[in-house]
């Protein structure tokens, strides 16, 4: 046996980069199986594409492609109509993981961290070997460029295989994106293809296109408006955790801890930081720098005691109650829609809003479980239905009430149920990012707004069959009184047309009454008497 | 009026009524319990006030609507040709399914017997003149001389079978009647005990039957004897509660026919047998059988009947049953001889008053 030293070991012992953990530990980006892989590739990419759009302010049209090699191998290519990247650029935000401009702002926003696409060209070098291809322009003035590159995972660097200029034809404007993966295409829940039809639902201002090998689906842009710019907003002290409070400290540009409360939190005044640090016991103009681990955990302590106003709910941009009800109707040709949007509520310091959409009826199919679409900030959250808050709360709905059929614990029939939640910051139960967490403002704020759908679902739902049976009804009367007119003619020796045209005139003006049969009491006798 | 005017007058109401915009409505009076009332003093069921309309254009009448409808012009229809349907053929005459669909105009025959019965209390006519009739299951003997249809008929030359008792015996002629009184038997297997035993020659009486419930020709049939020939009526049945309802509906009337009481009553009617003290008279102990739970609940509910309630006698006689705890057939006095019936119980009891009025 050979005895090492700890000399030895200690030489052994290496830093491992970000890209080398992630490559040992991929299900944790969510590229658990081939199935998931090819789904959360598209997803990176199409996110990728529409936020950019987004914040220059552009009218995204995205078209998506799948070209299916083998059974589990599959080319993905996305491209936009967004800024595009200068060519500097490009490598870096492609080909190096946790690169990126919002790991630490407060802000509504589609990813919440900084590993995004580069994962999925790290994921299909990982599984193909095969490095990806990034086409873009800026303007129309300009050049388009094309790289291919890799990533050196030891580095987490970029690493460009080949730079030029595309000479071909390309748009004005945009990016363009072409990765090949180990995935598997499928159909159903799940799948790329419901992805793609959430992801028309909830950006009704994009348009997309979606090939699969031959097959295009078109969803149309929906209203040529881009949603208000979600604003970032500095962290609630209540929504701030310890650990990330100590770093702030350290980090903050504030020359005393009364500052860093007034300039990095939001709703912390003066008078409120001062009070705060007088039940600390830290004086206000100490340097933050300087201050005690005790000293950092007695003013965290002081401020989640005190009652501090909520934070600002200007920084949320939901989807809008008339665009959701547009969307839905237009993408799924729903007979009936309606959405709510409730009015901004708070979670834990983190403000948030929740948005319902309840459809019926049209192409819904009435053999099947109702539909259930969530979203976090405007991404579809496909996996671990279960586990969130928006599958808990639609359990608990007595959809009996609304004249809503159920199987189990779910409204069964045509029907779906789209659950928005827009926030700075989603909890999610896990790091895949697929199910919210339920925590009881949030649950509460689910429940109130798919009630409200639910009522005026209700609503129609009665009408409808109020309508129905009218209808019924007529048809009754209408097979019925050629019959009548024949008796009637018989019995009054008069005209039969004429009586029958009076009887149909009466048919289209008159309300039919009437519930169920006759009360016929009758007698108590028995049968037998009435044949004698 | 004649009937079929009756009709057209029916029928010219309701086409006015549409042409009008009007719902074209029946009134109807209602059969229900709470709509008969016992007049103590014509000792007979009679029909209330009240009634109820039935529309055209309502989810829940228009299928009675029709069926009335229906009837009423089959009955027009039997009056233009002068022939007559039974029950059962009106049933199929009205039976068919609207085109188009899978509506019965009727499913059940109970709902065309329902809508004559309408049909009779809409117009005031019975449903013999409207040539509606149901099944004969009558028959008759004794000293009686009748004319019907033309035919001269006397019921004590006609064998064994008897005189077959028509539906509608409104237009028989009674020519000439011998008798002292009327024996009226649920059983046609006693009828044909008496008829062998020739009873109405040696009692001077008329013996008829039929099965079970009278039918309506029947109990027209007694009540013009009665009435025309004062002659009393003595009710001979099964001592059990269905026996003594027989009784009952032939005395006082019934609610489902409590619009024809008038015509159909025979007040005059009485109980002559079984009672309960026959079963011990005529020791008949051993041949009861045993009532079952509704022969119980029947009981109660018939001696809670308004004519019923306050007689002591027969309060007595309900007692007494149900002391017995059994029912006694009419056959059962067979077991004491052939002919006991004919030539020991009946006249014993006669002679001696021994009936329940």
């Amino acid at each position: 046996m050979v005895v090492k030293t700890a000399e030895q070991l200690a030489g052994e012992q290496r830093e491992i980069s970000v890209a080398e953990f992630f490559e040992k530990n991929r299900h944790l980006l969510g590229f658990d199986n081939a199935t998931k892989a090819l789904l959360i590739a598209v997803k990176e990419m199409v996110d990728n594409s529409l936020d950019a759009c987004q914040e220059a302010g552009i009218l995204p049209d995205i078209k998506i492609k799948l070209k299916i090699i083998s059974e589990d191998r599959v080319k993905v290519t996305v491209e936009d109509n967004g800024p595009g990247i200068v060519k500097e650029q490009i490598p870096r935000i492609f080909g190096k993981l946790l690169y990126g401009s919002k790991f630490y702002k407060m802000q509504q926003g589609r990813g919440q961290q900084g590993i995004g696409v580069s994962a999925a060209l790290l994921y299909a070098q990982l599984t193909t070997g095969k490095p990806t291809l990034v086409i873009s322009r800026t303007a129309k003035n300009k050049p388009a460029y094309q790289i291919i590159l890799r990533m050196d995972t030891v580095k987490n660097e970029p690493h460009v295989i080949m730079e030029s200029k595309y000479e071909k034809r390309f748009a004005d404007r945009g990016t363009y994106v072409e990765m090949e993966i180990e995935g598997k295409y499928r159909k159903g829940e799940r799948s790329v293809d419901e992805y793609v039809k959430e992801t028309a639902i909830s950006n009704p201002f994009a348009k997309i296109t979606y090939h699969v090998n031959g097959d295009k689906i078109t969803y149309p842009r929906i209203i040529n408006k881009l949603p208000k710019d979600p604003k970032p907003i500095k962290p609630h002290p209540h929504g701030v955790e310890m650990g990330v409070f100590e770093r702030m400290s350290k980090m903050t540009k504030s020359k005393t801890t009364a500052g860093f409360l007034v300039k990095d939190f939001c709703r912390v005044s003066l008078g409120k930081a001062n009070s705060v640090l007088k039940l600390a016991k830290v004086r206000p103009n100490t340097k933050p720098k300087n201050l005690t681990h005790k000293e950092v955990e007695s003013i965290w302590r002081n401020l989640q005691k005190t009652k501090i106003m909520n934070p600002p709910t200007n920084c949320l941009s939901p989807i809008g109650e008339n665009v959701l009800e547009k969307a839905v109707e237009k993408d799924l040709k729903t007979e009936f829609t309606a959405a709510i949007t409730r009015p901004p509520s708070v979670y834990r310091g983190m403000p948030f809003q929740i948005e319902v959409c309840i459809g019926y009826g049209g192409e819904l199919s009435p053999n099947s479980p109702a539909q259930i679409m969530r979203f976090a900030n405007r991404v579809p959250l496909l996996y671990q239905a279960s586990a969130g808050a928006i599958q808990k709360e639609i359990q608990k709905i007595s959809w009996g009430q609304y004249h809503v059929e159920r199987s189990g614990n779910m409204p069964y029939g045509p029907y779906v149920i789209i659950v928005h939640m827009a926030s700075v910051w989603i909890p999610y139960t896990s790091e895949s990012k697929e199910a919210i967490d339920p925590y009881e403002e949030i649950s509460k704020e689910i429940r109130l707004a798919i009630q409200d759908c639910a009522r005026k679902l209700k609503k129609y739902l009665a009408g409808q069959k109020r309508r129905h049976l009218e209808a019924k009804r007529k048809g009754l009367f209408e097979k019925y009184i050629p019959e009548i007119a024949e008796s009637l003619s018989y019995l009054s020796e008069e005209n039969k047309a004429a009586i029958l045209k009076s009887l149909q005139s009466m048919l289209k003006k008159e309300k039919i009454e009437g519930e169920d049969d006759e009360d016929s009491g009758e007698t108590e006798e028995t049968g037998e008497e009435a044949n004698k | 009026m004649k009937t079929q005017e009756k009709l057209k007058k029916l029928g010219k109401k309701l086409t006015s009524e549409a042409k009008k915009g009007k719902n074209p409505n029946l009134d109807i009076p209602t059969r229900s319990l709470s709509n008969v009332v016992y007049d103590k003093k014509a000792g007979m069921v009679k029909m209330g006030t009240s009634s109820s309309k039935r529309y055209l254009f309502n989810v829940a009448h228009i299928k009675k609507f029709v069926q009335t409808l229906e009837v009423a012009s089959t009955a027009k229809e039997l009056l233009k040709v002068n022939k007559h349907l039974n029950l059962r053929e009106v049933y199929y005459r009205v039976k068919r399914t609207l085109p188009g669909t899978n509506i019965n105009i009727v499913d059940e025959q109970t709902e065309t017997n329902k809508a004559i019965e309408d049909l009779e209390l809409i117009t005031g006519v019975p449903r013999e003149q409207l040539h509606i009739n149901a099944d004969k299951e009558g028959v008759a003997a004794g000293k009686v001389i009748i004319l019907d249809k033309g035919d001269t008929i006397n019921w004590s030359k006609l064998g064994s079978g008897g005189w077959s008792v028509p539906s509608n015996v409104e237009n028989i002629k009674f020519k000439k009647v011998n008798a002292k009184f009327i024996i009226y038997l649920e059983k046609m297997a006693t009828w044909e005990r008496l008829h062998e035993d020739k009873i109405w020659e040696k009692l001077d009486c008329i013996i008829i039957a039929s099965r079970g419930q009278a039918t309506r020709g029947i109990r027209r049939l007694l009540q013009r004897l009665s009435t025309e020939h004062k002659l009393p009526i003595y009710v001979l049945v099964d001592g059990d509660p269905w026996g003594i309802y027989i009784y009952s509906v032939l005395k006082y009337g019934s609610i489902s026919l409590a619009h024809m009481a008038e015509t159909l009553v025979i007040p005059k009617a009485k109980y002559l047998g079984l009672s309960a003290d026959d079963v011990t008279k005529y020791g008949l102990e051993k041949h009861l059988i045993r009532f079952k739970d509704v022969d119980v609940k029947r009981i109660k509910q018939i001696r809670t009947y308004d004519w019923f309630k306050d007689d002591k006698e027969w309060q007595k006689q309900f007692d007494r049953w149900k002391k017995l705890g059994g029912k006694v057939e009419l056959a059962a006095l067979t077991s004491r001889g052939i002919s006991f019936i004919s030539d020991t119980y009946i006249p014993e009891k006669i002679k001696k008053k021994d009936w329940l009025d």
